[in-house]
């Protein structure tokens, strides 16, 4: 066994251990019980509360549960927008960075609110402090706390019974902000620091030798960063550069944050609906495909690249050197520690990166582009990977429901044909945009300009785009120059459409749940904790991705790594 | 929807000042009073003047020095700068791109004509650019290929120099995270402590 597969298979191991405790806490905290934080924080929410006129059982139908999460995002749209904008006059810029463009601002904008995190721009060469404290990391936790309050609205959609509130929109942010997020962060941050991630206010510092050195809070927005799988680095180069990810130790760290707590909320839903077994089924489908494509990842990048072979070149991995594909890979990460970060960074909506993507070997980075189009359900972001798996859970109950010739039914709700117009449009609206923005962009001269590399890698560029956009992940095929008017705009169009166009089905849906009758268990009934469920489901999501996008992917990757040994 | 307006711009006001001004400040105030070396960035002095950052590579190009990886990092004008902290990023060249094995194979040469008796393959490592262009490690294997180079451009005996090299080589940490490593700017100045500053370096 390969140094790589030791530490990936550490890597699952702490994931699954740490899921179960947090999974029970949040839980707690979600349900509205009380936890060790809140003789601390108690006073904190009920006063948030106060200021909010809201009381904690006020309760929300969907609608007006999904226009709360429109408005806030909204706001959070304006604020980074007039924060980009205005920079310059405003305090903690001590490198005295200009005002932004405005296509970038509203694209970086919406790029933040919608969990992307896209990144058209550098940040140490763009962003004033300020702009990255009050408008980038603000929305770090709200977009996470976002994508958390519409699974517990979801949640309650299934487990509520003739009823049609959702819970409280507000509540559900604050809540998961305050004992959540915040605390994860914090003592997060501060490790980081520990391991050399920085954390100052100071100007940018010019050594003896004349060498520039960027600075800034980074620490405190790379621990939100992380946690919220948002992903947009405080740097250009994200966590490839030493003062985001340092150590071995901090990446490492920095891994099990993207996924903890997507595969933490497995467990608080197995608790919310009260089988922790249906938990458990959607965690085990989420690890089989994670363990497949870290697999085909990890060789891949171990392996390295045959095209320089014939220079004279030493690729072979031995106790002195990683090997492999080292070109835009960080040493002290390797390939296998970038192997799995891409494939952790992909499952979920993170979309950080410590090594470029683009000089990836066509195998290495078909995974993280297959693990986005499929919409990001393997673990996926932090609350949206739940709730879009869920979308297949119906989908699959619903196939399973065809063949026995029952009513589907998921947890005692019957799936009838709302529900299924709903989760297929959830599921197909993203794969949609992926699709078409790629159409368009090969047809537009100024799009296809963008293209860095030749060749079918030039296509994969195009279509890396799109597929992070539509799916809100933001890790980048970077040769391409997205900062043009057209991807500018056009990737934020498929951004919004891949937030909103999934947040407003899931919660219609929902609220098509909440009123139904719970339907007892029947000799019909397809259990959903089984391993023929956790099978069915993985073929569900497989064949879904599959079907949509092997061609595209044919003509990219699959087309490079066929031509990879004639280059010359 | 209009229900909801009051309470969206008081969460929104009340959970910004939280999190992107309470927060920030407050883990600066700590970082500092905790870990004031990290939080600055780790700096190196040396005669009283900060000469870098251990986290931050630099640009050696003198034979006496041991060389860090290729760096792909540009200038305010997009032109190559080497290590330029300012501005981090890679190269972002595809595995199939015929400018990443022309890159390769023109610092394959220029380690051979820097040192005509390295004929040896090549640590991967050392003739391709990192992600971030910053990288501050090479691994043990590229430190070695050097080791003859600067041993005569020091006028040292290689034997000593390999021991040198041997005593800075990080192992993964925790035995299982990472990879074995060495901190070029690091192991640059031991040579220099040790053995006189190398009277041919350009930093």
């Amino acid at each position: 066994m390969s140094h790589a597969w030791t530490q990936n298979l550490l890597y699952l191991a702490l994931l699954l251990s740490l899921a179960y405790p947090l999974g029970a806490y949040m839980a707690r905290v979600l349900e509205g019980g009380r936890t060790f934080l809140h003789p601390i924080l108690g006073p904190l929410e009920r006063g948030l509360y106060r200021l909010m006129g809201l009381r904690e059982d006020d309760e929300m139908g969907w609608k007006a549960y999904a226009w709360s999460i429109t408005l806030i995002k909204f706001l959070g749209l304006a604020a980074v927008f007039l924060l980009m904008k205005t920079q310059a006059a405003l305090p903690l810029n001590p490198e005295h960075q200009g005002n932004v463009a405005t296509g970038l601002s509203f694209n970086t904008a919406v790029s933040f609110i919608t969990n992307t995190n896209w990144q058209a721009y550098s940040g140490e060469t763009t962003l004033s402090y300020l702009t990255q404290m009050l408008g980038l990391t603000v929305q770090n936790f709200l977009s996470a706390a976002t994508g958390i309050a519409v699974l517990m609205a979801l949640v309650r959609g299934i487990t509520r019974r003739s009823a049609t509130g959702l819970g409280n929109a507000w509540v559900d942010l604050v809540r998961s902000t305050l004992y959540i997020l915040l605390p994860l962060s914090f003592v997060f941050a501060l490790f980081l620091v520990s391991q050399g991630v920085i954390q100052n206010l100071s100007a940018y510092l010019h050594t003896a030798g004349g060498q520039v050195l960027a600075m800034g809070p980074a620490a405190s927005q790379i621990a939100i960063k992380m946690i919220g799988t948002n992903g947009g680095g405080f740097f250009g180069a994200n966590a490839a550069h030493p003062f985001e990810n340092s150590s071995p130790l901090s990446n490492f760290v920095q891994m099990l944050s993207i996924l903890l707590i997507p595969a933490a909320l497995c467990v608080t839903f197995g608790h919310m609906v009260k089988d922790r077994r249906q938990g458990w089924a959607l965690l085990a489908a989420m690890t089989v495909l994670f363990v497949g494509a870290l697999a085909v990842c990890t060789q891949a990048e171990v392996k390295g690249n045959p095209a320089l072979d014939s220079l004279g070149v030493a690729r072979v991995a031995s106790l002195d050197q990683p090997g492999g594909n080292m070109e835009g890979k960080e040493l002290r990460f390797g390939p296998g520690g970038s192997a799995l970060w891409a494939t952790a960074t992909t499952a979920a909506s993170s979309g950080s990166v410590n090594a470029m993507h683009d000089s990836f070997t066509p195998l290495g980075g078909l995974v993280p582009l297959w693990l986005m189009q499929l919409g990001e359900v393997v673990f996926g972001g932090v609350g949206s990977g739940l709730y879009g798996m869920l979308m297949f859970a119906l989908v699959a109950v619903f196939i399973g429901g065809l063949m026995v010739g029952r009513t589907p039914e998921y947890l005692g709700k019957k799936v009838e044909a709302f529900e299924m117009k709903m989760a297929s449009l959830a599921i197909l609206l993203p794969c949609a945009a992926v699709l078409i923005g790629t159409a368009i962009s090969v047809l537009v001269p100024a799009a296809v300009a963008s293209v860095s590399n030749p060749g079918p890698h030039g296509f994969s560029q195009i279509l890396y785009a799109w597929s992070s956009a539509s799916n809100n992940n933001g890790s980048a095929f970077a040769g391409l120059n997205a900062n043009t008017s057209f991807y500018n705009d056009g990737l934020a169009i498929a951004m919004l459409l891949g937030r909103f166009g999934v947040i407003w089905p899931v919660l219609a849906l929902a609220g098509s749940l909440v009123k139904k009758k719970h339907t007892p268990e029947s000799l019909g009934t397809l259990p959903t904790h089984t391993s023929l469920f956790v099978g069915v489901l993985i073929g569900v999501v497989f064949l879904v991705g599959a079907l949509t996008f092997i061609p595209a992917l044919a003509l990219g990757p699959v087309a490079e790594h066929l031509t990879l040994r004639s280059i010359r | 929807m209009n229900l909801q307006i009051r309470p969206a711009l008081f969460a929104f006001i009340a959970l910004s000042a939280l999190t992107g001004l309470a927060y920030p400040l407050g883990i600066t105030g700590l970082a500092r009073a905790l870990f004031p070396h990290q939080a600055e960035g780790s700096l190196v002095h040396r005669d009283g003047q900060v000469i870098g950052s251990e986290w931050i590579g630099q640009s050696f190009t003198a034979p006496g020095d041991f060389w860090g990886r290729p760096s792909a990092t540009v200038d305010a004008q997009g032109r190559p700068l080497p290590y330029n902290g300012a501005n981090s990023g890679g190269s972002n060249l595809a595995p199939s791109n015929p400018d990443l094995r022309k890159a390769v194979q023109d610092r394959i040469t220029a380690l051979r004509i820097a040192d005509p008796e390295a004929t040896g393959p090549v640590p991967v490592d050392l003739v391709t650019a990192s992600g971030s262009g910053l990288d501050p490690h090479i691994s043990p294997a590229s430190a070695f290929f050097q080791v003859h180079r600067v041993a005569v451009a020091r006028g040292l005996d290689e034997a000593t120099v390999r021991r040198l090299v041997a005593a800075h080589v990080e192992g993964p940490q925790w035995g299982v995270l990472g990879e074995s490593r060495v901190n070029v700017l690091k192991l640059n100045l031991a040579l220099d402590d040790q053995f006189g500053v190398n009277s041919q370096k350009s930093r």
